[in-house]
């Protein structure tokens, strides 16, 4: 791959003879399958801690759903915290499927196809875990299923479960449908796997078998799908600013916060996957098909991104700060000088501002660097979902008297902090297997950016 | 309502509304029965009952019937609230004296203990070169409720008599109203028994609170779901004020009806709308639009020079 078919159109054509072409996708398809035959100690060791992990904040809810949420840090006045702030979060990284697979795909940015597999498979685990998350921060979790028997649709919380749910049963299909040649090939290449393992792709491979019809269908697909999840991804994060901004509350009551909200969520969303493409990369050997180029692209990317952000950060936080108004004072006061302002600002310069002044460099787009900076990125949005929630409630327009100490205060609970650490590492966990039972990078898409039309290929045969 | 021409005395009490008394239709169907039915003796203790007319008339307390029994209300009638009223509230801040008597009485009522207050005394000082005041902060029953908007199962409702109840068998505890409440009225029940005072000596077992939960009486509490100041229906319904109004000792809480546009704080029976023309009433943060159903009188004239709290209330949790 070059410089030059970065924006060409699929309509490229490969410069490589027929059996060249066959021998290309040989290779990469045994580069990609490689990961699915072979588990490293360091894999198992990595799914293992993540595992202990997860059960560990298995125990954690288990112990709140016995004693209630007086376990967590939270009380009548911090009455939303650390659950709700990981909730905001899970469903920004969820946006960058869209951004990735749709955006890209549908403004020609060839370089975004050995990327998709990585950014929809990071959606659907963000979004499984932001329904989960959910569900952990309720009062009655058993009472969940009254949203459907006396849901009221005026309520945000409504306009959430709608738009997560399809959101999260457009991303599985997003991800499902392109990877059905995928599927196909497990199948019949991977035969020493477990019977259940090879029943399983027999299953979910529909009878896929690269006929001209089932191309045409799944392409298709995938080309509507692109075209739908857009709007999807956009409503999913703004309801989310909504169930904030629908309120009264001095920090929360903005119009700025549907946009603030998806342009952060699109920030936090790319450094994810930038992450995950160095991981894939050096784990599974990627090299030849993540290359220097895609890590480049993406930090370009990252650089837009944050600017955007800033500006949205400018209009949430220094327009309000020019004008004091009373109540508003009070928070913003505590995030600029007060007792928040360590975070505040380690969020605002290490998470935001560094970063796009950073990127504006080539050798910071390098693989490593870029890498570096994306996690300064993902850890200042996870806390920066924090500022927005907790802070907003500790400071209300009644003034907080004759309450215990801990009430007037947060800090989060070895439960609370078990429960996230466990949905944190859920995602990973999901991801991980997911990589060990589906090839990561998606054949077809990459090829047919090379100029390689895999439904010829397979008319030919 | 042929007879009414025959009765003068029934032809008033027929027009009583509110008051010490009566507070419900039903209250007003015990009263008809009373006068009718010869059978019940007089006990010699008398009531004061305010006229629709504003004249107040002494009658025999035998002649009151209370009430429909709490567990006869059933959850549609809970959630569409008592005919013909509009409850109402009016602090008047000039005599708030910082007692807290209102908050034990909400307690002790609802069967709470420190720190859950569902009535709160808040010190007021807007500005350090203003003067402070002590507020008495209850629910606000809001006339446009930010909370029953964004409840996603209609666990917190508005009824058609202005009360903002919350039905805790239908809250699912995802805190979205107390999130969305500005004046921040509500609690949650973090744990089992959160806050409950199991006090067998106040604990009247007959009473109805105990037993069955209704959405009236938010009693008993739940594990992981919102409640809070209720206004006290069911005491309504029994023709009795809350027990915030009754236990201040400077009366400086009062509780009526708009409809009938009277309030009274025990002591003294008032006119809602010359109390609030003659007092400069006014609704705490008025620009939210939130339209709350509880008005204050400015503390000018103050009964009381502002004293400081001396003790620290509900320093741990119980």
């Amino acid at each position: 791959m070059n410089d030059t078919n970065i924006h060409a159109g699929a309509e490229h054509q490969s410069s490589l003879s027929a059996l060249e072409q066959q021998e290309y996708r040989q290779e990469m398809r045994n580069v990609v399958l490689h990961p699915l035959r072979h588990t490293g100690t360091l894999a198992r060791v990595w799914i293992a801690i993540l595992a202990i992990i997860f059960l560990f904040g298995c125990y954690a809810y288990y112990i709140q759903l016995r004693d209630g949420l007086k376990v967590t840090a939270l009380r009548d006045y911090a009455s939303w915290g650390l659950y709700i702030s990981n909730f905001v979060f899970f469903v920004a990284i969820s946006l960058v499927g869209a951004l990735i697979s749709s955006i890209l795909r549908l403004t020609n940015f060839e370089w975004h196809r050995p990327l998709t597999r990585i950014a929809e498979i990071i959606a659907v685990a963000g979004i499984v875990f932001a329904g989960l998350i959910i569900v952990v921060d309720m009062g009655r979790p058993e009472r969940v299923l009254f949203l459907f028997t006396h849901g009221r649709i005026q309520s945000p919380i409504m306009w959430d479960v709608i738009v997560v749910s399809t959101y999260l049963v457009t991303s599985v299909l997003f991800l499902y449908i392109p990877l059905l040649p995928a599927i196909a090939l497990c199948r019949d290449v991977l035969t020493e796997k477990p019977k259940w393992q090879r029943w399983m792709y027999k299953f979910l491979a529909m009878g896929w078998d690269g006929n001209e019809k089932q191309w045409q269908i799944m392409k298709k697909s995938t080309a509507i799908l692109s075209v739908l999840v857009i709007p999807l991804a956009i409503s999913i994060h703004t309801v989310t600013a909504w169930l904030f901004a629908t309120t009264l509350r001095p920090g929360w009551d903005s119009t700025n916060f549907g946009p603030y909200f998806v342009a952060g969520a699109f920030q936090a969303g790319t450094a994810c996957v930038i992450i995950a493409m160095f991981i894939f990369r050096k784990a599974y050997s990627f090299e030849k098909y993540i290359t220097e180029l895609h890590f480049n692209q993406m930090g370009k990317l990252l650089v837009l991104l944050c600017v955007v952000y800033a500006y949205f950060n400018v209009n949430e936080y220094l327009i309000p700060a020019y004008k004091m108004r009373g109540p508003e004072a009070k928070l913003l006061n505590d995030l600029f000088t007060g007792p928040m302002s360590p975070i505040y600002w380690s969020v605002q310069i290490f998470g935001m501002a560094i970063p796009a002044f950073v990127l504006l460099f080539k050798r910071a787009r390098r693989p490593i660097p870029l890498t570096i900076i994306a996690l300064f990125v993902v850890v200042g949005a996870w806390f920066k979902r924090y500022l927005i929630v907790t802070p907003i409630l500790l400071h209300p327009y009644l003034p907080i008297q004759n309450v215990p100490a801990n009430w007037a205060t947060y800090f989060p609970s070895w439960v609370e902090m078990a429960i996230v650490a466990a949905s944190l590492s859920g995602v990973l966990l999901i991801i991980t297997i997911f990589s060990k039972f589906f090839p990561m990078i998606s054949i077809w898409e990459t090829l047919e950016g090379e100029g390689i039309d895999l439904e010829k290929m397979d008319k030919k045969k | 309502m042929i007879e009414e021409n025959e009765n003068t005395d029934r032809r008033k009490f027929l027009k009583f509304g509110l008051l010490a008394g009566g507070v419900t239709l039903a209250t007003g169907l015990g009263l008809k029965s009373g006068i009718l039915g010869k059978d019940s003796e007089s006990t010699g203790k008398k009531v004061k009952l305010l006229t629709a007319d504003g004249q107040l008339v002494e009658v025999d307390s035998s002649h009151i019937k209370h009430h429909i029994a709490e567990s006869k209300i059933t959850a549609l009638q809970a959630r569409e609230g008592i005919e013909g009223k509009k409850f109402v509230m009016v602090i008047d801040l000039a005599r708030c004296a910082n007692a807290r008597k209102c908050v034990e009485g909400c307690q002790t009522m609802h069967h709470k203990q420190p720190p859950v207050e569902w009535i709160k005394v808040k010190k007021m000082q807007d500005a350090v070169s203003l003067a402070p005041y002590w507020m008495p902060q209850p629910c606000y029953h809001c006339d446009n409720p930010p909370c029953t908007k964004v409840c996603p199962v209609d666990a917190t409702f508005k009824r058609k008599d202005g009360i903002v109840l919350i039905d805790n068998e239908r809250c699912i505890g995802c805190r979205f109203c107390m999130a969305a409440c500005p004046y921040n009225a509500r609690s949650f029940n973090w744990g089992e028994n959160w806050g409950t005072a199991i006090d067998t000596a106040k604990t009247d077992k007959t009473d109805a609170c105990c037993s069955t939960y209704s959405p009236e009486t938010s009693t008993p509490g739940k594990m992981g779901t919102v409640e809070k100041c209720d206004f006290c229906p069911d005491m309504a319904r029994k023709g009795e004020l809350p027990d915030c109004v009754t236990a201040c000792p400077n009366g400086t809480i009062y509780f009526g009806d708009a409809n009938e546009d009277i309030v009274t704080n025990g002591d003294e029976t008032v006119r809602l709308s010359e109390l609030i023309k003659k007092r400069s009433g006014y609704r705490y943060l008025e620009e939210l639009g939130t339209e709350p159903r509880v008005y204050y009188l400015p503390p000018v004239n103050r009964q009381f020079p502002f004293e400081e709290d001396t003790e620290i209330h509900n320093t741990s949790e119980s």
